[in-house]
């Protein structure tokens, strides 16, 4: 069975099938949706317009027994940033798209009415129906609630929430987990205002009776998937510190590193960090017999995931992590966990990215339209974002937006997109990877935290100029490639550590596809991945100018009073490569 | 001298709970953050991660009065 491209084109209501092209062989995830957006997608086109593309691709390794190798990745033009992206995450859909043979959908065109479709994917194609009249206006929740009673409880749903419907530009693309909720996004850069563009409310990919994912080499892979599974669970952030307290153990690391962004990137502690640390939320969690040890999808080892029950033991929300946790969090000033996890649950169900609207509410309450530590008024102005008043559309178009409503310096962005969790300040690689990613401010682009803070795959200082634009530079570089292979980027603590663990990522890719890649091919598939997605941007009309922080960054920030000192030319030295 | 001892994750246990690992340590003068692990008694098979007022430092790092030590088990997220 080869694997195929589906094509459906909504301006025809129109479903093809290509097999897939020698090019496009050996590429999966993000390394083919960057491909096929630079190939097929004029980087002038409006985001929004019939012009543009949504593809879907799981990543190379997905559906196999590999250990938590089931991350999707959805390419576009961002409405966000403008440029190229790839947003990544995890559920049940690439397993699913991977069982089914399917290498890529792209969605392309524009429907003539003002219909939504739900898609149905299965063994025998890709069918249309128009569920206008059920679906519209509903929140992911009630979506993927309605089409898994439908559609079986094994199928997996991606949606999107009235932000998509409404086409702002921080919607997200809701991806069903194992109980059949929205709690994994392809969160950043409004992959869901895309989808909305196209006409479609949802997507549900149904296995039954799904041919599998072949596997050239059985044997081989299958001690190599073994061995890998064991360099994850001998590694202390992987094997034990990921399933224990999920990514908020983040929370007090950064606080006393004093590079927890607090008050809208004002000063890097936070007095009511331990209200809202890993530690309080495990401790919560454990309390209200929800979940600390929760798998995004079957097949991963690091369970970071967790179920967070409220005060009565009730379900409220998923997918709980420290991004959105700092961003409601410290940077609103509020240290309630109950009132953030409101909050991110809103976020899920409208269907918005909860980086985005974290970063979106510290420039709310920098605005004065609520004050700092106002909870209940940052949980009104999410709500407002799914009933599509003005203001609310104004906060789902994120930071950038909201900032230049009201006139504002001190706007977190780049390339438009909202800054994250970690100080670019007081973690100085990271702020090499805000301003240079092809991607806009994503911290996952290269997470030069490692090495900044938690001693993982050697130790640059922080707080230094030094070593950071060759480190954001590597990471920047892996992590193209590792977005590939439909692991999740958290497989990279084990690899910088641990020199057994690549050269077991490589020998699955060869065992599977009957290649011969080296370790050292993987470098250079994640170069040739960033260099197709920086051209996309430069056609877009990009320049190094956009390569920047904000010039806030250059004001002193406590406790350690830096500022981010990284010249323009060294920035400018990232991607000569 | 006295310094400020702040343990996460893991290392909390070895304080009592309701101090949510932060503690004031009367220690030698002189000692380094070597001593202060041999002192609170924190295991030494795995990687610590040692900031002294913030600022990453190694385990021979000298302490002076006054210092906020946060010690780390291997932690990680994204
Ligand atoms: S580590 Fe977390 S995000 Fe990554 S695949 Fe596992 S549960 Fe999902």
């Amino acid at each position: 069975m080869s694997l195929k491209i589906y094509r459906v084109n909504m301006s025809e209501a129109k479903v093809s099938v290509e097999d897939v092209k020698e090019e496009y062989l050996a590429l999966g995830g993000r390394g083919l949706t960057s491909q096929i957006i630079g190939d097929e997608v004029d980087p002038n086109c409006h985001p929004l317009g019939a012009n543009n593309k949504l593809v879907i691709a799981p990543g190379l390794l997905s559906g196999t027994m590999a250990p938590s190798s089931g991350r999707l990745s959805v390419g576009t033009k961002s409405p966000l940033t403008g440029g190229i992206k790839e947003s990544n995450a995890g559920g049940l859909a690439a397993q699913k798209l991977a069982k089914l043979g399917i290498k890529a959908i792209i969605i392309e065109g524009q429907p003539k009415e003002d219909k939504f479709y739900t898609l149905k994917v299965t063994k025998d194609g890709i069918k249309f129906e128009d569920t206008s009249s059920e679906l519209l206006g509903k929140g992911n929740y009630e979506v993927m609630e309605k089409l898994l009673v439908e559609g079986g409880k094994k199928a997996c749903v991606m949606s999107i929430g009235q932000a998509g419907e409404y086409k702002l530009e921080a919607a997200s693309i809701a991806v069903s987990d194992p109980e059949g909720r929205p709690t994994r996004h392809c969160g950043r850069g409004g992959t869901g205002a895309v989808m909305g563009s196209k006409g479609i409310k949802a997507i549900v990919i149904d296995e039954t009776d799904a041919p599998g994912v072949l596997v050239k080499d059985e044997e081989k892979f299958r001690g190599a998937a073994r061995r890998f599974t064991k360099n994850l669970l001998n590694h202390p952030v992987c094997g034990e510190g990921l399933p224990q307290y999920g990514t908020a153990v983040l929370v007090n690391i950064l606080n006393e590193a004093g590079g927890l962004p607090t008050k809208n990137f004002r000063t890097g502690r936070f007095d009511g960090a331990e209200s809202i640390s890993g530690e309080t939320l495990a401790e919560t969690i454990t309390e209200r017999k929800g979940n600390t040890a929760h798998s995004c999808h079957p097949g991963c080892v690091m369970r970071c995931s967790q179920i967070y029950n409220d005060k009565e033991g009730n379900y409220l929300t998923g997918g709980f992590e420290y991004e959105t946790i700092w961003g409601f969090g410290a940077n609103s000033e509020v240290d309630d966990l109950d009132a953030i996890a409101t909050m991110d649950r809103i976020c899920d169900d409208i269907g918005v990215d909860t980086i985005e609207m974290a970063v979106t509410i510290g420039v709310a309450m920098e605005a004065g339209i609520i004050e700092f530590g106002d909870a209940q008024g940052a949980i009104n102005l999410l709500k407002e974002i799914g009933e599509g008043t003005p203001l609310g559309r104004m906060i789902g178009n994120g930071a950038g937006f909201t900032g230049k409503a009201y006139g504002l310096t001190r706007v977190p962005v780049v390339k438009n997109q909202g800054i994250p969790a970690y100080d670019p300040r007081a973690v100085k690689g990271q702020g090499v990877t805000y301003a240079t990613s092809t991607m806009g401010a994503d911290h996952t682009a290269g997470y030069a935290v490692t090495a900044n803070i938690l001693d993982v795959g050697g130790t640059v200082d922080p707080l230094k100029k030094e070593g950071q634009v060759e480190l954001s530079r590597n990471l920047q570089i892996a992590t193209a490639a590792v977005d590939s292979t439909g692991l999740c980027l958290f497989v990279a603590f084990a690899i910088l550590d641990d020199a057994e663990a690549l050269p077991n990522v490589v020998e699955m890719l060869n065992a599977q596809y009957g290649l011969e890649l080296s370790v050292g091919d993987v470098t250079e598939l994640g170069k040739s991945i960033l260099k197709v997605e920086r051209k996309f941007n430069e056609k877009a009309g990009f320049t190094k100018k956009d390569d920047r922080l904000p010039e806030f960054f250059k004001e002193e920030f406590a406790p350690h009073n830096v500022t981010f000192d990284i010249s323009d030319e060294d920035l400018d030295e990232v991607y000569n490569f | 001298m006295e310094v400020e001892v702040r343990l996460f994750a893991t290392l909390r246990s070895i304080l009592a709970k309701e101090d949510r690992g932060v503690g004031i340590v009367d220690i030698e003068e002189g000692s380094s953050v070597d001593d202060l692990i041999e002192y609170l008694e924190i295991p030494r098979d795995i990687p610590l991660i040692i900031m002294i007022n913030g600022q990453r430092k190694s385990e021979e790092s000298l302490l002076k009065e006054g210092d906020r030590v946060g010690i780390f088990p291997p932690v990680g997220g994204g």
